[in-house]
C-alpha cells in the first residue's frame, strides 16, 4: 500500500516538474527572441516592386556619363557628356590609376582645374583596379543591380557599405561637382542615396531580365 | 611663402599658391627647359618629374608641391647621359626640338618603371605627348636603344 501511494506521489512530482520545465523553457525562449529583435532593426517590409523602382532611379544615375565615365566596358576611361574615349588613350593599368608617364595624378589635381575641357580633378581619382573592373557601361538593369549586391564584384562591400560608398564617398561626390563644362547626375546625391537606401531596405530586388 | 625643392635645391618662391608650377620653374627659378605648349594637361611639353612621376605642371599648383621633390630635364642626369639622352643624340630624334624635353621626362618614368618596355608599352606611356614634328617612330626607336643600353649598364 505504501509503495503505491510512494509510486502516485512520485508520478505527480515528475509531472508537476515537466510541467514547470516546459513552462521555464517557454518563458526563456520567448525573452530571447524578445531581446534578439530589440538589437536589430524592425523586420523589413520587402515589397519587389518597390524596391525595384527605387533601383531603377539609382541605375540612370550610375549609367549617367558622370559615373560611367570612370566605370568603362575597355580599359580606357571615357571623357565628356558623349563619353568618348579618353584622349591620349589613358589605360587603366593594375592599380586603376594609369600606366608609366600618364598615371592619373600627372593631369588630375586634387580638385577641378578651372575652364572648358580642362582635367577635372579629386585627391582620389582613378578608376576601378584591374582585378575588379565594376563595370557600369552597358550592363542592363538586372546585370547591374546583381553586380553591385555581389561582394566579388563590387569592393567587397556589404550592403551597407555600399549605402555609405554612394552616399559618403569623396569621388563619387565629385559627379554632383563635375566643373566647367560637364553636366551632373540627373537628381541630387541625397535623393539617389535615399533611393540606394530604399532599394535595399525593400529587400535589394534586381529588376527583370527585359528591364531597360 | 612656398619652399619648394627643384632637382636637389631648395627655393622660397613668394608668389600666389595658385601659379602653375611651369611659370615657377621657368620665370622664377629660371630653368627654361621645360616647355609650355597648351596650358591644358594636352599636349605633355611641360612634363617634370614630381615625386617620381611625369607630373604636367602647367596644370600642377605651386601650393600642391611645397616640399615634394621636382626635377626638371636640367637634372634628368649629371652629364646629359642619361641612356635616353644618349639614344636621343646617337638617333637624332629631334626635329625642332620644342616637345623634347617632355617627351624624354615621360620616357624616363617608363624605362624606370618597364626596362624592357614593347611598342605597345610604348605608346600606353607617350601617347600624352605630342610631336608636331612627328617624330613619333624615331622616339620608339631610341627608347628601345634607350632599354637596351640600360640593360648594358649604360648608367647616367
Amino acid at each position: 500500500m505504501k509503495k503505491m501511494i510512494h509510486g502516485k506521489i512520485r508520478n505527480r512530482i515528475a509531472i508537476f516538474l515537466s510541467i514547470v520545465m516546459f513552462m521555464v523553457a517557454v518563458i526563456t525562449v520567448s525573452f530571447t527572441s524578445a531581446s534578439k529583435n530589440t538589437k536589430t532593426k524592425p523586420p523589413v517590409t520587402k515589397d519587389s516592386v518597390a524596391s525595384v523602382k527605387a533601383f531603377m532611379t539609382v541605375y540612370k544615375v550610375l549609367t549617367n556619363t558622370r559615373c560611367m565615365n570612370c566605370h568603362p566596358a575597355g580599359d580606357s576611361p571615357l571623357q565628356g557628356d558623349d563619353s568618348h574615349i579618353h584622349k591620349m588613350n589613358v589605360k587603366r593599368g593594375i592599380d586603376g590609376k594609369g600606366l608609366y608617364a600618364l598615371r592619373c595624378s600627372n593631369c588630375h589635381q586634387a580638385q577641378n582645374t578651372p575652364g572648358l575641357h580642362m582635367p577635372p580633378g579629386n585627391p582620389h581619382w582613378q578608376l576601378p583596379p584591374a582585378n575588379m573592373k565594376m563595370v557600369f557601361q552597358g550592363r542592363t538593369p538586372r546585370q547591374l543591380a546583381l553586380q553591385l549586391l555581389d561582394p566579388k564584384q563590387n569592393g567587397g562591400r556589404t550592403t551597407a557599405q555600399l549605402i555609405d560608398h554612394m552616399a559618403n564617398d569623396p569621388l563619387v561626390g565629385w559627379a554632383w561637382h563635375p566643373g566647367d563644362g560637364r553636366t551632373p547626375p540627373p537628381i541630387s546625391r541625397a535623393q539617389m542615396a535615399a533611393q540606394v537606401r530604399l532599394w535595399i531596405a525593400k529587400g535589394a530586388f534586381a529588376p527583370d531580365a527585359q528591364a531597360k | 611663402m612656398t619652399t619648394i625643392k627643384v632637382n636637389g635645391k631648395d627655393y622660397h618662391i613668394d608668389a600666389d599658391p595658385d601659379m602653375p608650377l611651369l611659370w615657377v620653374i621657368r620665370d622664377i627659378v629660371g630653368l627654361t627647359g621645360t616647355k609650355y605648349g597648351c596650358g591644358a594637361a594636352q599636349c605633355g611639353a611641360c612634363t617634370v618629374h614630381l615625386d617620381g612621376e611625369a607630373a604636367r605642371s602647367c596644370v600642377t599648383k605651386l601650393g600642391s608641391v611645397a616640399g615634394r621633390p621636382i626635377v626638371t630635364i636640367e637634372a634628368l642626369s649629371a652629364n646629359n647621359n642619361h641612356p635616353l639622352q644618349l639614344a636621343w643624340q646617337e638617333l637624332n630624334v629631334p626635329q625642332c626640338g620644342y616637345c623634347q624635353s617632355g617627351q624624354l621626362m615621360s620616357a624616363a618614368v617608363l624605362l624606370r618603371e618597364n626596362p624592357n618596355p614593347t611598342d605597345q608599352d610604348i605608346d600606353d606611356a607617350m601617347a600624352g605627348n605630342i610631336c608636331r614634328c612627328g617624330t613619333y617612330t624615331r622616339i620608339r626607336a631610341a627608347i628601345h636603344k634607350a632599354a637596351q643600353l640600360q640593360r648594358e649598364g649604360v648608367k647616367s
